[in-house]
């Protein structure tokens, strides 16, 4: 069946069952995901509703509103700094989460991918729980964690390290913490995938051959777990920047980040065509990082 | 020269260390305030399961329950559904045009962040709602459903590429029908990749928050949506105690996710 060189319309009727059986899938998520998406573009070039929704007019208004606003009385238009702010945050905010929970998850992949193997499993049972752990939840309880009266306070003021509580929560700080805190398994996992793979007696061939440890490092070890890097780096970067949960939780009303300045603009906000217009702001950027590092991924490997 | 000993690397045993403290210790606290006997939520006051008690006779609470309950085994039953069969129909098969495409599909909720999703239906189903009148949990049911064909899709497709296919062939050889074949060797043998999926599908459905709070109707809270709501006013122990149980039944999905995956791994 499969051994033999298939011929022309048995490849057909493969493609045939193949999509027939595709179908119901398809159909799924084109109604409850895939289509709704496509509505947002519509959305975008709207004109905004007086109470909420849209009127069905065409207009870039929501694409100018992005970047500036005009004044209500005299109709300059001038830079919306708030939205800059917004912007500038959510991508500091989501830049500086990837880059610590890379630091703190390279060790710590590395570290479990030594262990002999039957202890490796509970290691990553451990990392595993949290992750699947429902957001909600794990925000909470790092919330308990760092408030005014919480458990790191209350140690530090017991240590004698500081003599009044210090005001994480509701800050920049607390959002950063509570992203690392969130999506570190996130990091941990493929990057322990990855190093679990690497064949420790090519280190060995490396330093026979003379390579100093920076040289193995760079030319042997890299390589290798470079897949694991960049899939770590998308699945913190990626949620971290459509974070919603976290920052609404943490950083209280005012250190908003994209996603939930986009809820803004359908709730109080009532601007549903700005609102569409961010969001795919939002989808490209995050569209382009994947782009941008599966290029990445896949020109090193075929180098 | 200095050799790179992978095993002994400075320090990274205290980083691998104190990277489990902090996944863990928020949760630990957690899990112990809620056995608090005292209304605050920062003094030990003694053992008490009366914020259980609080929770599980809380009108709101048991609805919230029920709802997140019903609406992800529906999610869990329907994706994992089309996902078996999408997963028949895109693996061990010749390449055929436009596979890759039904992959981007059936992904794409991996790919999109959540809040973009959820504004999309929020815009889609306001309308849906004001053309039909018809303001059920079937929104809910959909949306659920659709963002969970990957994770169903992902562990049946592992479990069928690793399938001999030369059972199948067999059967074939022995007369056996398509329909025969595939219900009686190919269905047992991915069984528990589909259970796996069906798994995967109901705690990722369980634990949404952002989908559910855009579709959802007035009165339609789910255990999440619910506890955001809580979370927004003042924090209650009771919250410790329903996050508790939540984690706890989490735990056991997994559990059981583990093993019936590792189990299916060590079968020749």
């Amino acid at each position: 069946m499969t051994g033999r060189a298939a011929p022309p319309t048995a490849e057909r009727s493969e493609a045939r069952t193949g999509w027939l059986l595709s179908t119901p899938a398809l159909l799924l998520l084109a109604v409850g995901a895939t289509g709704p998406l496509l509505v947002i573009v519509v959305y975008a070039f709207l004109e905004k509703g007086s109470y909420s929704g849209v009127q069905w007019a065409f207009t870039t208004e929501a694409w100018f509103q992005v970047l500036f606003e005009r004044d209500i009385f005299d109709d300059t238009v001038s830079l919306a700094d708030a939205h800059l702010t917004i912007f500038w945050r959510s991508v500091k905010l989501s830049l500086a989460t990837t880059a610590l929970a890379f630091a703190l998850g390279l060790p710590t992949a590395w570290y479990i991918a030594m262990r002999p193997p039957e202890r490796r499993a509970v290691w990553l049972f451990l990392v595993t729980i949290p992750f699947w752990t429902n957001l909600l939840i794990r925000t909470f309880a790092i919330m308990e964690v760092i408030r005014n009266g919480g458990l790191l306070n209350s140690a530090l003021l017991g240590l004698g390290v500081i003599e009044s509580p210090i005001q994480i929560l509701y800050t920049d700080a607390a959002v950063l913490i509570g992203m690392v805190y969130v999506y570190l398994p996130l990091m941990v996992l493929p990057l322990y995938a990855a190093i679990e793979r690497f064949d420790m007696r090519l280190l060995e061939a490396a330093h026979d051959l003379y390579a100093s440890r920076w040289q193995a490092l760079r030319r042997v070890v890299l390589p290798v777990i470079r897949p694991g890097i960049v899939a770590g780096g998308i699945l913190v970067f990626v949620p971290s920047l459509g974070a919603y949960v976290t920052p609404r939780l943490l950083g209280g009303g005012k250190n908003m980040m994209i996603g939930n300045f986009i809820e803004l603009q359908f709730g109080q906000g009532r601007n549903w065509p700005l609102g569409a217009a961010l969001s795919l702001i939002l989808l490209a950027i995050v569209l382009s990082a994947l782009i941008a590092l599966t290029r990445l991924t896949q020109r090193e490997t075929g180098a | 020269m200095k050799r790179f000993d992978p095993a002994a690397l400075p320090g990274f045993a205290w980083i691998a260390v104190g990277a489990l403290v902090l996944l863990w210790a928020p949760i630990v606290t957690m899990v112990v305030y809620s056995f608090n006997a005292s209304q605050s939520v920062a003094l030990w006051g003694g053992f008490s399961l009366e914020w259980y008690a609080a929770a599980a006779g809380n009108a709101a609470v048991q609805g919230a329950a029920l709802r997140s309950v019903v609406i992800a085994l529906c999610a869990a039953v329907i994706a994992s559904a089309v996902a078996t069969m999408a997963a028949l129909g895109t693996t061990r098969r010749g390449h055929f045009r436009g596979r890759q495409a039904i992959y981007v599909v059936i992904n794409q909720p991996l790919m999109v962040p959540e809040i973009v999703t959820a504004v999309a239906l929020l815009i889609v189903f306001a309308a849906v709602k004001v053309a039909t009148g018809y303001t059920g949990l079937g929104y809910l049911v959909l949306a659920h459903s659709a963002f969970c064909v990957p994770f169903a899709y992902l562990p049946i497709r592992a479990r069928l590429e690793g399938m001999d296919r030369s059972l199948e062939t067999a059967a074939a050889d022995l007369y056996a029908t398509p329909w025969r074949a595939f219900r009686h060797v190919t269905l047992p043998i991915l069984a528990p990749g589909i259970a796996a999926g069906a798994m995967l599908a109901f705690v990722i459905s369980l634990d949404d928050v952002i989908i559910t709070e855009f579709v959802k109707s007035a009165g339609q809270d789910t255990l999440p949506t619910y506890m955001l709501g809580q979370l927004r006013r003042a924090v209650t122990p009771e919250v410790n105690a329903i996050s508790t149980a939540l984690l706890a039944l989490t735990v056991a999905l997994l559990t059981a996710f583990f093993v019936l995956t590792r189990r299916s791994d060590t079968k020749p």
